[in-house]
């Protein structure tokens, strides 16, 4: 019990989150009578947030490399722009037509995350000006006009589900095997990871708990899959999120880039001192984010099959919520992939369920206001009870 | 002496989990200094922000006596009205605003609102000849040195009408001359019957001017000693702050001293920002393996400017010179290739230089070598904390584990990891950077003793410090810098401090 005590003492925060989460989605599955968790609406979930999400994992590298990044809404409708201009009125390919729109999305980030890393312009007043310049490009190569449709395929990266081979007819069968392989795959990490700990000798947690968490975990997976096999299956931007979940936590945590992005956040000067390249990744950083942005912009024109001229307003703003609601610290160098996901699933939900209920629209925005403000406060608070 | 200004009684303060101050007494006299004196760690700073009423009445436990008056500050406006003035460590100026405006911040000379700009500039002209500061009160602080600034700090005291000054740890960041004018302006206080408290871990200074002495050591007072009728030696200063006898300050070395490792050639550079001013002269020195040599010199003779221009051109612009390794020529375009030519830098300030504060020991101790224990650059974490143990064994860190952050620990603890950071990426050349400054007795023997280890390995150390002392006790040789320039070179058994203030002042 004691360890299991100072186990979540440690980390309040990751755990503090993932309660959040989970009672937010049980209060809104009671006050909206069970809606919530309605297999078509969990769908919809995933669907309505990927672009949010997509966002919200560049930012969170943005913003523990102690930068901000106010230009993403404004690309991503940019690159959406220019893929319907690509796609729709020149008729190329939709593999060469998203090819071209992720590099013009790292072309932009290139930009900007040079001005920012090798003239020391603030990122702030980079991407504002970014925010302004792409925005104005937007509406410039749409003439303020939509455009639409998308071929097919393109449409079904966003509202299209895996395709269900194993042929069930009221329950998607496919989506319940991938559920089962998911836990194995689980499973199997988590007990190489406490096998390489055992052999360094290192304390590993009580093979009680291990269990328990394994269990937890597994059950979680699979009746969400069953959730998803309900309705129509796994939603195909479901795969992309998790390729660049999987993908992006383990640049953070696992590699020599990751650590120096951290470093760099935490404060420049020593970093740069112990031999972090600290320009060069800086500069990454915000061509990564370009790019996100445009798979971002593109997820979304895809999703509402028409490129707008307003598509992407406000974006921004929900990925930086999210990074901070999910613990990145204002001051840099702290935040996780994963909190950055939870956080703009807090936000998700908290739309989707409060739409259901129905609070005006209005009135959402003071709500989700609030609750970024006391996510932070929460934060700090606990942070100055540590030290 | 029967007049007792202040009296703290049986004050006792905890923080979460720790007792930082057990019991503590305190009696200072009217009209005298007082020194506050005890390892980092042993609450001299918290109890000075309990009499100051930093930390306000009720959060502590015990009596404070202000002339004969029992006091209950709830905050520093509280304490400054009755004269207790407290100048922290770090500087409280704000770079920006003259001199004037600092000192009357808070406290702005004027009626409604407004200020009176002429009753300010004339209030601060006065304060200003008092504290013996030759600027005009319109100057900008953040144009001022360190030495002048704390002289704007000691002006602000006075502008409140002091009675009771505070300083903690005021001479740290000051040189040789700027210290002797601080404490000389002590000591013309205390003629004027203005009574201070003094916190330093500078043992000759306080030898020179206090009249008592009171010994912290672990949150409870250890013992009061009158300096002015019993002769107080340093050695025994000491034997009550580490409650044993340092036999030596600094520990014996017999390494072998070889070949020249390390040599630098005409080095030269200009100032980042003023392209047209020298700040590095022409500077020639050289190290060989397992020797010490010190390069000493006043705040602003180029030493750190030196150091970081070479380490990787961390600083300054129109960099010229040769440097060489093993006598061949190296180029040092960045920090990464001095690294891997073996080259270390340990900066002179942890915090802002040093550390990633809010990074645990392990992250900070492997972040200057990561390739070492990285595969195809994926970091593997269980040899991380294996390296981070072994550091922290090795050194002697004190902490609950090495995935504490690092902003928790003290300064000498600190400063160890540092170290270890450097040690971590097995260097041939080692450029310490005022290892020492800011912590305590223990903790310096410890550094020493690691200094004295990494030269009997064969190693080069570059040993740039402030206190002559310290390189006297520790140095083969010893470079003097001055504005720019080396202007004398001493082999460590004829060196002596009048000798190297000679080649300081030679300029």
């Amino acid at each position: 019990m004691e360890t299991l005590k100072q186990m979540f003492k440690s980390n309040i925060r990751e755990y503090g989150m993932v309660i959040a989460l989970v009672s937010i989605v049980l209060f809104f599955e009671i006050v909206s009578k069970g809606v919530l968790l309605q297999p078509l609406n969990v769908t919809n979930l995933i669907q309505q947030n990927s672009y949010i999400l997509i966002l919200a994992i560049g930012m969170l590298l943005v913003i523990v490399a102690f930068q901000i990044d106010l230009s993403v809404g404004s690309i991503a409708a940019f690159v959406g722009a220019v893929s319907a201009i690509l796609m729709i009125d020149y008729h190329i390919g939709v593999v060469p037509g998203i090819l071209i729109s992720l590099l013009i999305g790292g072309l932009a980030g290139a930009f900007q995350g040079y001005w920012v890393s090798y003239f020391k312009i603030p990122g702030f007043i980079v991407t504002l000006a970014g925010m302004l310049i792409f925005r104005g490009l937007t509406m410039t190569a749409l003439e303020g006009q939509s455009k639409a449709p998308f071929p097919e395929v393109f449409q079904k990266m966003s509202n299209g589900f895996i395709p269900d081979i194993l042929s069930g007819t009221s329950i998607h069968i496919t989506t319940l095997v991938v559920g089962i392989i998911l836990t194995l795959v689980y499973i199997f990490f988590e007990l190489s990871h406490r096998k390489a700990k055992l052999e360094y000798n290192f304390e590993v947690i009580p093979v009680q708990f291990l269990v328990a968490k394994l269990a937890f975990v597994g059950i979680a997976i699979n009746w969400f899959m069953y959730l998803l096999a309900s309705y129509k299956g796994i939603p195909n931007v479901l795969i992309l999120l998790f390729i660049l979940i999987v993908f992006y936590t383990f640049i953070t945590t696992k590699t020599v880039v990751g650590r120096h992005i951290y470093a760099l956040g935490g404060n420049e000067k020593a970093a740069k001192l112990s031999g972090v390249k600290t320009e060069r990744i800086v500069f990454w950083v915000f061509v990564n984010m370009g790019v996100l942005s445009a798979l971002s912009g593109l997820v979304f024109a895809a999703r509402l099959n028409a490129a707008t001229p307003k598509a992407g307003t406000g974006f921004e703003l929900d990925a930086i919520a999210a990074c901070f609601i999910g613990g990145a610290s204002t001051a840099g160098g702290i935040g996780v992939v994963m909190g950055a996901i939870i956080g703009g699933l807090v936000m998700g939900v908290m739309n989707n369920g409060m739409s259901l209920i129905g609070v005006t629209i209005d009135m959402q925005q003071t709500i989700k206001g609030l609750v970024l403000l006391l996510a932070v406060a929460f934060d700090i608070y606990t942070k100055s009870k540590q030290t | 002496m029967e007049d007792v200004i202040l009296e703290m009684i049986n004050i006792t303060k905890v923080f979460p989990g720790v007792k930082a101050l057990n019991n503590v007494n305190l009696q200072v006299q009217k009209g005298e200094i007082h020194a506050l004196v005890g390892e980092n760690g042993a609450g001299k700073s918290t109890l000075m922000k309990v009499l100051s009423g930093v930390y306000p009445y009720e959060t502590y436990t015990g009596d404070i006596r202000y002339k004969g008056k029992r006091c209950e500050f709830k905050n520093i406006k509280e304490s400054e009205k009755l004269g207790i003035v407290i100048i922290h460590q770090e500087l409280a100026l704000i770079p920006y605003l003259s001199i004037e405006e600092n000192i009357f911040l808070g406290n702005e000379q004027g009626k409604h609102g407004l200020i009176d700009w002429h009753a300010t500039t004339m209030h601060t002209q006065k304060l200003l000849a008092t504290v013996g500061l030759k600027e005009l009160p319109s100057t900008l602080v953040t144009n001022i040195g360190v030495g002048k600034q704390q002289l704007v700090e000691i002006a602000k005291a006075l502008s409140k009408e002091v009675e009771l000054l505070i300083l903690d740890e005021p001479t740290a960041a000051l040189n040789e001359d700027d210290s002797d004018n601080l404490l000389e302006l002590l000591l013309e206080f205390k003629r004027q019957g203005i009574s201070s408290i003094i916190i330093s871990h500078k043992l000759n200074e306080i030898s020179r001017i206090a009249d008592s002495i009171t010994v912290l050591r672990d949150g409870a007072t250890i013992e009061t000693l009158n300096v002015r009728n019993d002769h107080i030696t340093e050695e025994r200063i000491i034997k009550g702050m580490v409650g044993r006898e340092l036999t030596e300050l600094y520990p014996k070395r017999d390494s072998a001293i070889g070949e020249i490792i390390f040599e630098v050639q005409n080095w030269t550079a200009y100032h980042h920002l003023h392209s047209s001013r020298k700040v590095i002269d022409h500077v020639n020195f050289h190290v060989k393996q397992g020797e010490v040599v010190g390069i000493a010199g006043l705040m602003g003779a180029g030493r750190t400017e030196l150091a970081m221009s070479i380490f990787g051109r961390s600083y300054g612009q129109k960099i010229s010179g040769q440097i060489y390794k093993n006598g061949v020529e190296v180029h040092l375009k960045n920090v990464s290739q001095a690294i891997e030519q073996g080259i270390a830098y340990v900066t002179e300030d942890r915090k802002q230089y040093g550390l990633i504060l809010n990074n645990d020991i392990k992250r900070n101790i492997t972040l200057a070598n990561l390739k070492n224990i990285a595969n195809h650059s994926v970091i593997n974490e269980n040899k991380e904390i294996l390296v981070a143990e072994k550091s922290r064994q090795q050194m002697n860190i004190k902490c609950s584990s090495v995935l504490q952050n690092t902003v928790n620990l003290s300064g000498g603890n600190q400063q160890k990891v540092v170290l270890s950071k450097w040690i971590f990426t097995e260097p041939d050349v080692l450029i310490l950077d005022e290892p020492t400054r800011g912590i305590d007795v223990g903790a310096k023997f410890e550094i020493y003793s690691i200094i004295n280890k990494l030269a009997k390995d064969g190693k080069g150390i570059v040993l740039i410090s402030s206190e002559l002392p310290e390189l006297l006790g520790m140095c083969d040789r010893i470079y003097v810098m001055s504005e720019g320039s080396i202007t004398g070179e001493l082999a460590g058994a004829e060196a002596s401090q009048e000798r190297i203030m000679q080649y300081v002042m030679s300029k």
